[in-house]
């Protein structure tokens, strides 16, 4: 299956997080780079979602997704940057 | 793609404040018309939607008897606070979702939404975000559908930002919204309109077939000099090919906003 990209994230991870978190940017543990989740590329399957890094290919994430619980790993993500908004959004 | 954290000073807390927060909702099948001989347009009543900003999209579940589920997203064409909710689906041959939205889905029926959703691929008018740089929309395919939902919303705000789209579609049947994109590059925002065709053109086109070309996109598209903004929606392969020639076009990458749905 040919992949998509972070976009397509936001309603899973609506799950985990109370923003939409594809707007917050994510340093890869691979090669550093800074980029919004959206702009990375995602990988999925009956198995699960991969999510990699647009630059280096690295894995940053993987999301599994049953009835009854979501999973979420981040294992190659070292940092995450969320943008405050005035009123608090 | 970039060292710096994020792309603009102004847009991402202006996009997350005009986000609102998602939610499942009951949706109704409130009309259905055929956009294309292979897409439907849906309008939606969705009591509780909170509105949504022109560019998002939302999920939408289906469940069997049995209790399969699958889930499919789908760009949103209209914009606002109103809870009539439009989409224009394409019927993928092999989709678990979109030839029941397609084919068969009717006046009253119920749908299992989630939205809105994303802040990345969306636009908001200049008095709200203060970014009054030029837009180049570029759309593949049903891929016009986000971008649509940005030019009705420029036209709407009567934003002087000047807008341009971009639309490579397969024959002038294939295209969505034939009439209301007429209207909008008649409105009084600036909006220009560029097609590619790439299996049939309209009578008396100057350009035979085919698809786009590197060319063919530094010909329409605001030139770099000019620092655009750009959102490009299309399937995968499209928009990988349009995002490369663009940085070699000397874009900034960072002024770059894409989004992928995949399969051809």
């Amino acid at each position: 299956m040919e992949h998509v990209d972070g976009n397509v994230l936001a309603g899973p991870l609506a799950e985990f997080f109370s923003f939409d978190v594809t707007m917050a940017t994510g340093r890869c543990v691979g090669c550093g780079t800074v980029a919004e989740l959206a702009r990375a590329m995602v990988y999925r399957s009956g198995a699960g979602t991969v999510v990699r890094c647009s630059t280096c290919d690295n894995v940053l994430a993987t999301l599994v997704e049953a009835d009854d619980r979501a999973w979420i790993g981040l294992r190659g993500v070292t940092a995450i940057e969320v943008r405050r908004t005035p009123t608090g959004g | 793609m970039s060292d710096a954290p994020t792309a603009q000073a102004v847009a991402p807390s202006a996009a997350l404040q005009a986000v609102p927060r998602s939610g499942w909702h009951v949706a109704t099948v409130a009309a259905t018309h055929r956009e294309t001989p292979n897409a439907t347009r849906i309008e939606l009543d969705v009591p509780g939607w909170p509105g949504n900003a022109a560019g998002q999209h939302l999920d939408v579940r289906l469940t069997a008897p049995d209790g399969y589920q699958a889930t499919r997203s789908y760009s949103i064409a209209s914009s606002g606070s109103s809870t009539r909710v439009v989409l224009a689906v394409d019927k993928l041959p092999d989709g678990e979702v979109s030839p029941y939205l397609v084919d068969d889905v009717r006046d009253g029926d119920m749908l299992e939404v989630h939205g809105p959703l994303g802040a990345f691929f969306v636009w908001a008018p200049a008095a709200e975000t203060g970014d009054r740089r030029p837009v180049q929309l570029i759309a593949g395919g049903s891929g016009v559908v986000p971008l649509y939902a940005m030019a009705h919303a420029h036209a709407g705000a009567d934003d002087p930002t000047p807008f341009r789209l971009l639309y490579s579609v397969r024959t002038p049947d294939d295209v969505y919204f034939d009439d209301e994109l007429g209207t909008l590059a008649d409105s009084a925002a600036p909006l220009r309109l560029d097609f590619v065709y790439t299996r049939r053109t309209p009578d008396g086109w100057a350009t035979a077939p085919g698809r786009i070309t590197r060319e063919a996109l530094e010909a329409a598209v605001f030139p770099a000099s000019e620092r655009p903004r750009v959102f490009v929606c299309g399937s995968t392969g499209f928009v990988e090919r349009v995002a490369d020639w663009l940085v070699m076009l000397g874009h900034d990458p960072r002024s770059i906003r894409t989004e992928r749905y995949g399969g051809t």
